[in-house]
């Protein structure tokens, strides 16, 4: 080892060697001899060094400048200074701080590597362990406090604070209790409350999401799709309407009555036209990639794709569940209106729920 | 213009309720488009000999280029096993043929894929004569003109609300497959839904009328020509806004973003460290100091 | 610590002098007479931490912590964690007049009329992506290296928190803004909460105070974004830097370097400057991905509506692989008394994340118990010297990678021309396949290379050199290599010692198991070890030098007539080398 080695002076006694398992097979050749840098040997190498890291230095500011001056010229947002099609201010901001950072980072590198002092030295480890002596001083004290304490000789103190700190655990498991209502509370309290329920109800127009029209089934052509929500959903507000919307939302597609292929399909179909929750049985998505031509469903969260013709009929990917079909009728005036709530919960599983196929569904609306 | 419309923003402020602000003001549009519709004549203005002339040339292109596939009266053909090697194009209407053909779907290289957009192979006059032979079999969609997709004498305020409008449409009828940007998506078995990046204003309209391909229709009866205008009004304003927040790494979401804090992120700080670890030069000079 | 100023460059001709009654040394002494601080600097100051560039990919989590930390107080003043409902009136004309909640419109307000915003919240968001990619990147160097071992293991379970923690972060920080991406996934993870058999809906309903969405999930969301987690995680990092720093920094084998010693730079001056000019470097590649490159531009999004939807909607790249695995998943439900169980949810969202997590947690225990390895390790082991090891880890990241690209199956699909269910199936398989594949093959190459170590210590380095025996036949010249080399090669341990540790008592004095458990444990480390290529014997190892001293003998016959060119492939210092040497020995 080199004339470097230094040694940690505060654990040197008594140590033991860490781990003498490897078996030499050559001789350890030591530290190699130090080999200096031009710019330790050479003035005009470390001058030049010195220069090139205050130049770094020197830039960095240079380009805070820039930043500063960036910040107060360049205007943001939609009628804001544009480069090359970029947003200026935010290119600018962030070319002139991330030099500025840079700069300094590479300026002081630069320094460590030309011209700060590069021995390599050799530090001393120890075990991680306590020494033996260390540990039975620790025993010992220990023992002590325990025996002052007597928590061993008066078990009825120590058991019933035991027990007392561990009821603790109550009042901060209680006190979450009112993070939220449980699932059957809410039922009832707005409009379609509940993990079962969305604000369909019996008679309610079907209108076209955004603009909140109604449809009539002579507006619909042959491979028509609808992004369509429940009459009444729009006027509802901030937490209501979110949560209505999240389970209420539909996609309504009029498909050649021929191409039906389940009999409850048909029976909940309007002239070809069908209504499908838009919100994925598997974890929720909002699903209306429809292929025209095989009225294929496909969600592009995990890619379930359903059969519309079919009940929605999951024909590929993760989804447990076919998709909700809501009954479809006419009013009077020839606007598409529901004919129920949907008969099964929309959206995702959950554990309470009751599945049924779609044949068992159809069979309860008609009781 | 855009302080005109920092004003139209704060009037609307004092409406109390903004969304059914937004309805009566559709409702208005709806109607005026509705009754456009009605008034406005279906066929174009030129002389019926004229009409018969294109109609008849357009004929002869189909029979040498699309009877193969649609059948010699464009009745759609099939083959011996039933399967359709292409459509019936009777009622169609000249803007799916316009739309087909002008984004060079058609003709398509072998019958049953979905036809990828690629150079146009007819000329815009051999086009129009195509458009005018398929629109004479039966009634269909006509070609939308630039007046359907144009928010030109459009006040600001108006063409401000109409992009809103628009893109909340987009957002929900058109995102799903095409992307938030329109960048285009995954469909079922290799399918697509294209990019719409670079797709005309009038190929888009013609697109949502007539649903090409797999695409649902989005037919006048769905989204009204208003509508279909504020689309194309947001559409146009997302790709002549700039790139606020620098390159947009192919605006293909989070995918790519994981893929530039791999490969520049991390790959860019790994090298300065490869840099700062580095052993520098050596010289084979001793110092003096210690020679 | 000795002090040697001989070491320190002329140019530091300043350097502090303490002797010399100075204001900084007032200040040091006022300081010191309150806090001590000379009995920890006696200690610390000249620490020595080894350099290797790979030591430093953990320092670029650190760097992109604070940069988090930074960015994130920034954006926390304009930013509202409200979801009540307002109308934006913003300079983002494409969305005035829209209804939104409070935390999209003040998000928008950050992004365009907050000058520098969209600068911070890329920033913010580059460096989150960054930050868990640098942990992982970190994770694997500890583990290939085998610098998980005793006395490492706690440093280790602490890291693995670290990343589960920070994974945790970044999803909540993802879904703050409320756009329609974030909301997406708030949705999804809703589907995943509802998923846990019986309590799954109460779960849900607690955390977004009833029904989704409610208008409690974004304030609770950031409680935990900006005060609970970057509390947990600022506590641990500063466990994990302690224990690195009582432990000290492992080192490579190499002359000089032992299990007893640590050889590299003292923290001060050099590894401080190295350190402190790298968070300068990463904050400014932040800085400048923030400035140049465009990340999750809400606008486009628009607020979160939970009827709307985009194609590819992806969480970020650390959710991704839970996110593939329950893309591929089959669709399994089953139904019984009423109730439903997910199984196509719940296993691969829920179990599969807590499993992997826990199998990465205690692998320096699992590796422990098959080696009953109970010395300490210093010395880093190259990849190659623990096949088994590698391999495993190997195959976790095959398994990662595969579930990775199902998390990307969609864009997979149009930017490769491919049909997304042809792509589903195949991962669905390849996910069984495909670590298997890389755990055997990886294991073959780690032995191969094993192998060619000790080719290259027993008879050298391939030269290149083409020799032509007097007879006519040919072979290629070999060199033996240097000193250095060869020492470095032989620092490893041999795997038959370590076959039969259970003969005795452990270093603690514990005897060897003797259960059934124990006996599978011989199994399975016989497995752990078989094939492994141990270094020579002293034997094999002095009859290879002999015959070398051999070959040299006779080549030198022919020096001077052969080609030189070994002096150029690249394992001598030709700067000063002629070409051909006037007289070669």
């Amino acid at each position: 080892m080199s004339a470097d080695t230094s040694h940690d002076t505060g654990h040197d006694t008594g140590h033991l060697p860490i781990n003498a398992a490897t078996d030499a097979l050559l001789p350890d050749p030591g530290l190699a001899e130090h080999q200096w840098r031009p710019t330790d040997v050479d003035a005009r190498a470390e001058k030049r060094a010195e220069r090139q890291v205050a130049t770094l230095f020197g830039l960095s500011a240079v380009a805070t400048v820039l930043f500063v001056v960036f910040y107060i010229t360049l205007k943001t947002g939609t009628d804001g200074h544009t480069f090359i099609g970029l947003g200026a201010s935010n290119v600018a901001l962030g070319t002139t701080l991330g030099l500025a950072l840079l700069l300094i980072g590479l300026g002081v590198i630069q320094w460590a590597r030309k011209l700060m002092g590069d021995h390599e030295i050799s530090e001393q480890r120890h075990p991680a362990a306590s020494s033996e002596e260390d540990r039975t001083a620790t025993l010992a004290a220990l023992n002590a406090g325990l025996e002052e304490s007597g928590i061993g000789r008066r078990p009825l103190v120590r058991n019933s604070l035991l027990g007392s700190v561990a009821l603790l655990a109550a009042p901060a498991v209680v006190m979450l209790r009112d993070l939220g209502p449980l699932p059957n509370q809410v039922v009832g309290e707005y409009p379609g409350a509940g993990l079962h329920h969305t604000i369909w109800a019996k008679g309610t127009r079907v209108v076209r999401d955004v603009v909140g029209t109604p449809i009539k089934a002579s507006d619909i052509e042959i491979g028509d799709l609808f992004n369509a929500e429940p009459d009444g959903l729009f006027d509802l507000e901030g937490a209501e309407l979110q949560i209505a919307k999240s389970k209420a939302a539909i996609v309504m597609l009029r498909m050649d009555p021929d191409d039906i292929i389940s009999d409850v399909t048909r029976n909940w179909s309007v002239q070809g036209i069908v209504a499908y929750s838009k919100i994925c049985t598997h974890v929720g998505c909002p699903i209306s990639l429809n292929e025209r031509t095989t009225h294929h469903l496909l969600c592009p969260c995990h890619q379930s794709t359903f059969d519309l013709a079919d009940s929605g009929r999951v024909v590929f990917g993760p989804a447990g569940r076919h998709l909700p079909q809501l009954p479809l009728g006419v009013d009077d005036e020839g606007y598409l209106i529901a004919l129920s709530d949907f008969l099964e919960p929309v959206g995702p599983s959950f554990w309470e729920r009751n599945t049924k196929s779609p044949s068992e569904v159809a069979k309860e609306l008609k009781s | 213009m855009r302080l005109l419309n920092r004003s139209a923003g704060r009037l609307s402020r004092h409406r109390r309720g903004p969304v059914a602000g937004l309805v009566v003001l559709l409702l208005g549009l709806l109607l005026t488009g509705g009754l456009y519709a009605a008034v406005s004549p279906s066929s174009s203005a030129s002389s019926a000999e004229d009409d018969q002339a294109l109609v008849k040339q357009g004929r002869e292109l189909f029979l040498v280029g699309c009877a193969f596939c649609h059948g010699q009266n464009a009745e759609g053909q099939t083959d011996v096993n039933g399967k359709l090697i292409g459509p019936s194009l009777v009622g169609v209407g000249a803007a799916a043929v316009n739309f087909q053909v002008g984004t060079g779907r058609m003709p398509l290289a072998a019958p049953g894929q979905q036809g990828p957009a690629k150079p146009q192979t007819y000329s815009d006059d051999e086009i129009s004569a195509l458009a005018a032979y398929v629109a004479s079999l039966a009634p269909g969609p006509a070609i939308p003109t630039e007046a359907d997709y144009s928010t030109d004498g459009m006040t600001d305020a108006e063409r401000q609300e109409a992009v809103v409008r628009g893109g909340q449409i987009f957002l929900t009828n058109c995102t799903a497959c095409h992307n938030f940007t329109g960048a285009g998506g995954a469909m079922p078995r290799g399918g697509y839904a294209p990019s719409i990046l670079n797709t005309s204003p009038r190929h888009i309209y013609e697109a949502m009328l007539t649903g090409p391909g797999p695409m649902d229709v989005f037919s006048n009866g769905n989204l009204s020509p208003d509508e279909k205008r504020d689309v194309i009004a947001y559409i146009q304003t997302m790709r002549e806004q700039p790139s606020f927040g620098g390159f947009s790494l192919g605006n293909m979401g989070p995918v790519s973003e994981g893929l530039f804090a791999w490969l520049v992120g991390l790959g860019t700080c790994v090298a300065f460290a490869i840099w700062i670890a580095a052993h520098t030069t050596r010289s084979s000079k001793k110092k003096e100091s210690q020679a | 610590m000795s002090i040697d100023t001989s070491r320190v460059a002329t140019s530091n001709k300043t350097a502090a002098n303490a002797a010399k009654p100075s204001k900084a040394g007032a200040a040091a002494q006022w300081a010191d007479e309150r806090l001590g601080l000379a009995a920890m600097g006696k200690k610390n100051l000249r620490k020595v931490f080894p350099d290797h560039w790979s030591f430093m990919l953990g320092e670029i989590a650190l760097w992109s912590f604070v940069v988090l930390l930074l960015s994130g107080v920034f954006l926390t003043l304009w930013f509202r964690p409200s979801m009540a409902e307002v109308t934006y009136q913003g300079s983002y004309n494409p969305m005035r007049g829209l209804q939104m909640s409070e935390a999209f419109s003040s998000a928008l307000n950050i992004s365009f009329d907050v000058r520098g915003g969209l600068l911070m919240r890329q920033m913010h968001h580059w460096a989150a992506m960054l930050f868990i990619a640098a942990m992982m990147i970190h994770l694997l160097r500890v583990f290939f290296t085998g610098a998980h071992r005793k006395p490492r293991e706690l440093n280790w379970v602490i890291g693995s928190l670290l990343l589960l923690l920070g994974t945790l972060e970044g999803f909540t920080g993802y879904s703050l803004p409320d756009d329609l991406l974030s909301g997406t996934g708030i949705r999804a993870a809703d589907g995943f909460i509802k998923s846990i058999p019986i309590v799954g809906s109460y779960i849900s309903f607690f955390l977004f105070g009833g029904e989704f969405p409610g208008e409690s999930i974004i304030p609770r969301l950031y409680t935990i974004h900006v005060l609970l987690i970057p509390g947990l995680l600022l506590a641990l990092i500063a466990a994990h830097m302690l224990l690195l720093v009582y432990h000290k920094h492992t080192q490579w084998a190499g002359p000089g370097r032992t299990e007893d010693n640590v050889v590299g730079y003292p923290m001060l001056p050099v590894y401080a400057a190295k350190a402190g000019g790298f968070f300068f470097i990463v904050f400014g590649v932040t800085a400048l991905m923030g400035g140049l490159l465009s990340i999750n531009p809400v606008w486009k999004f628009g607020p979160y509506d939970p009827t709307k939807v985009t194609a590819g909607s992806q969480p970020d790249w650390y959710m991704g692989w839970p996110d593939g695995a329950l893309r591929i998943m089959p669709g399994w439900e089953s139904h019984f008394w009423g109730s439903t169980w997910s199984w196509n949810i719940f296993l691969p969202i829920i179990v599969l994340p807590g499993l992997l997590f826990t199998v990465v947690l205690l692998l320096p225990f699992i590796e422990g118990w098959i080696t009953g390895d109970k010395r300490e390790h210093h010395l880093l082991q190259r990849p190659r010297n623990a096949p088994t090891r590698t391999a495993t880890m190997v195959a976790l990241m095959t398994l990662y990678g595969l579930f990775w690209t199902a998390g990307g199956n969609d864009i997979i699909a149009i930017r490769l021309h491919a049909s997304i269910n042809q792509i589903t199936y195949f991962l669905r398989a390849a996910v069984f396949i495909g670590p298997v594949i890389a755990f055997l093959v990886t294991r073959r190459i780690c032995i191969s290379l094993q192998r060619h170590d000790n080719d290259l210590l027993l008879h050298g380095y391939e030269t290149g050199v083409i020799m032509r025996t007097p007879e006519g036949s040919y072979y290629e010249k070999h060199l033996p290599i240097s000193d250095v080399e060869a020492y470095t090669l032989t620092v490893r341990d041999r795997s038959a010692e370590q076959l039969t540790p259970a003969a005795g008592p452990d270093t603690n004095g514990v005897p060897a198991p003797q259960s059934k458990l124990g006996g599978l444990r011989e199994k399975i480390r016989t497995l752990y070890y078989a094939d492994d290529i141990d270094k020579p014997t002293h034997a094999e190892l002095e009859e290879a030098r002999h015959h070398a001293a051999h070959e040299a003998h006779e080549l030198a016959a022919l020096d001077g007539h052969s080609a030189e060119g070994h002096h150029f492939d690249g394992r001598h210092p030709v700067a000063e080398e002629p070409i051909r040497p006037e007289h070669h020995h």
